[in-house]
């Protein structure tokens, strides 16, 4: 599975629907993201991938859309 | 001896523009005149802290030389190596200075109040703890003294916020905004300015200086009969409330509009709270910096140490807890009162009942509607006003310190 498959998984699992139709969507502003399910996708994306995502690294303004998450995964995998 | 306290009468506000204006000048023509604002912000500040408050001003002095060293010994440490114990320690030391501070009138310190209280010593501690715990995070890589000095001691919001954050604001200060986003800011300014002004010397003028004593008389007055309770609390509670709101997000407004025309982003402090449809809506609208700090640096980490650690099985148990640990923290900040404790409290297990509804919502169908919309919003209004009431510590003098 690429990034972009499992970012979705993860997003459609802590948010309890499927995402996979609104990309561009803020999901802090829709509400479907709260500050918890924020910290269970940080520690589901440091397990999956790998990656070194801590709490201050997460801006509500670079991560507010699930092409933005991918595109922050790929980033921090280097 | 001249002293000047913040915004609080148009002597200041026109002495404060006036010692604006070069460095307004300067931006508008894409020049920060970082030594004049250095200047400007000494000036003023000693403003604050001399005559009859000098005590403060030594205490502040001693204050940032503390936090100084703090925050560069762990940015040193930082960069060679990362054992938990010492981040707890270094923020433990940070928050020493506040802690004996906010224990010492419940521990009847009068000492420890006049060798280390200062006006603003809650959000200067705001900022360098988030700056330790970014710095632990890898965030913030190096420390600048400079900076740090800039940072802290940002002359707009000093003494009541908003809480900055570093990383945001070294951005705005070490640049310059173009002239026509600058133009756009300084528009803003004066918009904030006088809702400001309609805010804080108008409408909480009315709610708190006209309104308030007399519904707290007749409330005190009706109490006597009425075993501690009587209609004119109701009184009591909006006019309370409504001159927390005007008078904190009038000032807010102020040290928002200083910090546009010194070409600063300073972030928003609220954002129409009393429409809020549920309790955690109005934590997003209420005393935002600080209640994004606390979600930043308390809840978040709380929640994610939990749950890396696996304290609880269930995310609910966990979110839970959370909850309440961070409203009570924010409860203890306020002070060591019972009245300030009790607020904490009703937050955090307003938050937990929220939580609740909201999942309950999800699963069965609710109706919603503008009905529905209306009543939440009123609902949420009325939650919050009786905690403001509760904050107030109104209850405490009529329950406790009424004598007859």
């Amino acid at each position: 599975m690429d990034v972009k498959t499992e970012v979705v998984e993860i997003l459609n699992t802590i948010i309890g629907e499927d995402i996979s139709d609104q990309m561009d969507d803020d999901f802090f502003e829709s509400g479907l993201l709260d500050s918890m399910a924020t910290v269970e996708l940080l520690l589901d994306l440091e397990t999956k991938f790998d990656i070194q995502a801590p709490v201050s690294e997460f801006d509500r303004n670079d991560w507010n859309t699930p092409n933005k998450v991918i595109a922050k995964v790929e980033s921090l995998m280097g | 001896m001249l002293n000047l306290q913040p915004y609080a009468d148009p002597k200041y506000f026109i002495i404060l523009l006036l010692a604006l204006l070069p460095l307004a000048i300067g931006l508008y023509f894409g020049k920060r005149f970082a030594w004049y604002e250095v200047i400007v912000s000494v000036v003023f500040i000693f403003l604050m802290f001399d005559g009859h408050k000098y005590h403060e001003g030594f205490a502040l002095i001693g204050y940032m030389i503390w936090q100084w060293l703090l925050v560069w010994a762990y940015t040193i440490y930082r960069k060679k190596a990362n054992n938990s114990w010492v981040f707890y320690g270094a923020t433990v030391l940070a928050i020493v200075p506040l802690a004996l501070v906010k224990i010492a009138p419940a521990a009847h310190w009068t000492h420890v109040t006049t060798l280390l209280g200062f006006m603003g010593i809650s959000y200067l501690t705001f900022r360098s703890v988030a700056m330790i715990m970014e710095t632990r995070d890898g965030t913030i890589k190096a420390f600048n003294p400079w900076l740090f000095l800039r940072f802290m001691l940002f002359l707009p919001t000093i003494s009541s916020g908003p809480i900055d954050r570093y990383r945001r604001f070294v951005k705005d200060i070490e640049s310059v905004p173009a002239r026509e986003k600058y133009l756009d800011m300084l528009g803003k300014a004066v918009h904030f300015f006088f809702l400001g002004f309609l805010y804080k010397f108008v409408l909480s003028y009315i709610f708190g200086t006209l309104l308030l004593p007399r519904v707290e008389h007749m409330a005190m007055l009706s109490a006597h009969a009425n075993g501690g309770w009587s209609w004119w609390l109701i009184g009591v509670m909006y006019a309370y409330g409504f001159d927390l709101f005007f008078d904190f997000a009038g000032y807010s407004l102020f040290a928002v509009a200083t910090g546009y025309v010194m070409g600063i982003e300073v972030p928003m402090n609220f954002n129409l709270p009393f429409l809020s449809k549920n309790l955690k809506e109005f934590w997003n609208r209420w005393h935002m910096t600080l209640s994004f700090w606390f979600r930043d640096f308390v809840f978040m980490r709380l929640v994610f140490m939990m749950m890396k650690n696996k304290w609880f099985k269930s995310r609910i148990t966990t979110s839970n807890v959370a909850y309440i640990a961070n409203m009570l923290l924010m409860g203890f900040w306020h002070g060591l009162t019972w009245y300030y404790i009790a607020y904490g409290l009703f937050h955090g297990v307003g938050l937990v009942v929220n939580d609740a509804w909201l999942r309950y919502k999800k699963k069965h169908h609710v109706p919603h509607n503008k009905f529905t919309e209306a009543f939440a919003i009123v609902l949420t209004f009325h939650v919050v006003m009786i905690s403001f009431l509760l904050f107030s510590g109104f209850l405490d003098t009529l329950w406790f310190h009424h004598h007859h």
